[in-house]
């Protein structure tokens, strides 16, 4: 069988001119993930072009208006897969809108890759990509610095920028960081090790994706179970059956385990759990499940199933970090909605505490409006309670949208800790 | 129990979450079911989301009069053995209505047709929200789907206006008269497709295992011939040992020459291999943005 191959998702963060193309294209050249016919057309296109070499950059071409601007409007996601992992890459552009189409890209990812220009070092926009990894929580940060090969695989150069790069980065919160010196261009430190840097002892690019450890990042420790909708059949052979059908966020439950439904205070047990392939004693997050209780009670779409013992926090009133991501300004006195798991409920913003300034991490207090790619902590107000745990404690219970009910518009992102 | 998923069962769960979220929030839902093997394992999962109940919506075939006879059997037999509720749309009947007019010249198809009828019968029936099997690693303008695809009232994909989609918080809301497509199955790969039938044991027409077939060889690509199939001064025709990988249309599907006759020899066969999954599909082919062209136009 499939064994224990898993899924890794990354995204990748970079200007235009980091080489991000390119490495995409590298990696999944040098894992041989390129049909043979999609190689002769990019060699053809690069011939055309006068080129000598193939332009790898070209594998990841996009749509219509991106080929004729050169450029990356949307995040794109892109498949490769080793004997050991599925990769998915959320390939983010690095300008257009980057703080929006990050936060898109690496809603969803294990680990980022934070790509540097070698002659050039930490930058602005390295420090801005890292800030929103930590911000989306991404536990891991893999800094490559790229186009060794323009400084002559100097590894005081290396040296030197990842040093750069650790001074800023111990304000932020990230849980782990590696650095590669690499050439994607030439394909040093990608797939193959590099024979022009023996000087480094860490491992290649993608061996470190193979061994990126992501199994503490699912919480199997706290039970939340956002209710979906029911599942009702009485037809046939089965009658009278009421289930509950939904994604378990984070921890484990058994049949038999005492459960309580909120909102309310309604307690009772866990009569029988429906996996994919029948009915099963236990399930852990993310499995899609359904519950069937042994009492009875009204319970719908947005209601969470936890247990009596560790319960989420119910919320109607909190601080939270945003990331608003729509051409409209927010506006203060509006009422938005707001969709938590399952649970949609009436939303206005208070206040606004702080924005960031991304380009000096610096909080701009006194600011009463917010634009798109802004990412600020403000003071919200619910029409009813959701249940809540901190982001860094519980990606899927603490995070949320903010949808805009007249143009219904995705607006913001929003993490709650 | 490992309190961790395989990338198979990641991408089951995902998927029935995303089938299960169409279900809670659209009025009207249905299954874009064309008989090739994406809708065929998008339907089972569809199945593992309810069960033990039916699903409870329609599938919605688009029939363009040009399908291979065993698509549609395979189809018919599926949809009685499972007790699926079953709807056809048919390309005829948008000619009959003339809003479709045939397309003229010699690789005339009735692909970009069958856009309009998928339209035309998702406003008679009333269906907000059609899921497909499309996924994001069949071509370039299908890397850039979102798995809610909002489409407006003309049915226009508007792929430089999608909105952002975070975390799994997926939104369709939308204006009366709008629709969503939405791509339960958007991370899975071809191979990854494969690798989950062999496991689930689900049952494909056999047009995709290698079997006889009189064929057209036509610059370079193997066509079924078949009376749809307008005659070209250099075809030539043989009976090769053939399947096909991707199964639309019998104008523009491409077989392959292929011994591979159990779902373990497909694998094998796809992991040695080195073409491109729509290599063979003509349809693609017509120029560098046929796809994406296609998409704005309300192809799924």
């Amino acid at each position: 069988m499939n064994g224990t191959k898993d899924i890794l998702r990354f995204t990748t963060a970079g200007s235009v001119d980091d080489g991000k193309s390119t490495l995409i294209g590298r990696l999944l050249y040098d894992c041989e993930q390129i049909p043979q016919d999609q190689i002769e057309l990019v060699q053809r296109i690069s011939e055309r072009k006068g080129l000598t070499e193939i332009d790898l950059s070209l594998f990841t071409d996009g749509l219509k208006d991106e080929r004729a601007q050169g450029i990356t409007i949307d995040v794109a996601y892109r498949y490769f897969t080793t004997e050991k992992r599925k990769f998915i890459i959320a390939d983010t552009p690095g300008h257009l809108q980057y703080t929006r189409n990050m936060v898109t890209g690496a809603s969803t990812a294990n680990a980022a890759i934070i790509l540097i220009d070698a002659r050039k070092g930490v930058l602005e926009q390295t420090r801005r990509h890292s800030f929103i990894a930590s911000l989306l929580h991404i536990q891991h940060l893999i800094v490559c610095v790229n186009k060794m090969d323009l400084v002559d695989f100097s590894k005081a150069q290396f040296d030197q920028i990842s040093a750069s790069f650790l001074d800023f980065s111990a304000k932020l919160d990230i849980i782990d960081v590696q650095f590669i010196p690499i050439s994607a261009l030439q394909g040093d430190n990608v797939v193959h090790r590099s024979e022009k840097m023996t000087w480094f002892q860490g491992a290649t690019l993608l061996h470190t994706l193979e061994n990126l450890s992501v199994a503490n990042e699912v919480n199997q420790i706290d039970f939340r179970f956002p209710v979906q909708h029911p599942i009702r059949v009485d037809e046939g052979s089965v009658q009278d059956y009421r289930a509950y059908a939904g994604q378990i966020a984070s921890g484990i439950i058994r049949v038999g385990d005492e459960v309580q439904v909120l909102p309310g205070d309604a307690r009772t047990t866990v009569k029988t759990i429906q996996g994919m392939n029948g009915n099963v004693t236990e399930a852990c997050a993310p499995q899609s499940i359904s519950i069937v209780l042994a009492d009875e009670f009204d319970i719908s779409r947005g209601d969470m199933i936890v247990k009596p013992t560790n319960q989420a926090e119910q919320l109607s009133q909190f601080s939270a970090m945003l990331c608003w991501m729509s051409a409209k300004p927010f506006v203060s006195a509006k009422k938005y909605v707001i969709r938590h798991t399952t649970r949609e409920a009436k939303l206005v913003i208070k206040s606004i505490q702080y924005v960031y300034d991304l380009n000096e991490l610096k909080r701009m207090e006194g600011i009463q409006e917010l634009n798109m790619n802004d990412i600020a902590r403000v003071d919200v107000q619910l029409s009813a309670p959701i249940f809540v745990d901190s982001f860094r404690k519980n990606k899927a219970t603490g995070s949320f949208i903010i949808i805009d009910e007249q143009s219904n518009e995705t607006v913001a992102a929003g993490m709650i800790f | 129990m490992k309190y961790r998923l395989n990338y198979l069962q990641e991408l089951e769960t995902e998927a029935v979450f995303v089938i299960r979220e169409v279900f809670a929030q659209f009025q009207h839902p249905c299954i874009l079911f064309s008989g090739g093997k994406d809708s065929i394992v998008l339907t089972h999962l569809a199945v593992k989301a309810f069960a033990p109940g039916p699903i409870p919506f329609p599938l919605l075939h688009i029939d363009t009069g040009h399908n291979f006879q065993e698509t549609l059997d395979f189809r018919d037999e599926l949809a009685e053995k499972r007790a699926f509720r079953l709807v056809v749309g048919k390309v005829e009947d948008s000619i009959v209505r003339q809003t479709v007019s045939e397309e003229a010249g010699p690789n005339a198809n009735r692909n970009r047709a069958q856009s309009i009828t998928l339209l035309e019968n998702m406003e008679l029936l009333g269906f907000d929200a059609a899921m497909g099997g499309g996924r994001r690693d069949e071509e370039k303008a299908r890397a850039k789907e979102r798995f809610f695809s909002h489409r407006d009232a003309f049915g226009q994909w508007d792929p430089k206006n999608q909105g952002p989609e975070i975390w799994n918080l997926y939104n369709g809301r939308k204006n009366e008269g709008e629709q969503f497509r939405v791509f339960p199955i958007s991370n899975w790969t071809e191979l990854d497709i494969w690798e989950y039938i062999l496991q689930e044991q689900i049952e494909l027409p056999r047009l995709y295992f290698s079997h006889r077939r009189n064929c057209v060889k036509r610059k370079g690509s193997i066509l079924a011939d078949s009376p749809f199939l307008l005659p070209h001064p250099n075809d030539e025709k043989a009976e090769l040992s053939v399947r096909f990988r991707t199964i639309g249309d019998m104008t523009i599907s491409g077989a392959m020459e292929s011994s591979a006759s159990t779902v373990s020899e497909i694998i094998a066969e796809l992991k040695e291999m080195n073409q491109s999954e729509r290599g063979g599909r003509s349809d693609d082919f017509r120029s560098e943005s046929s796809m994406e062209d296609r998409k704005k136009e309300g192809y799924f």
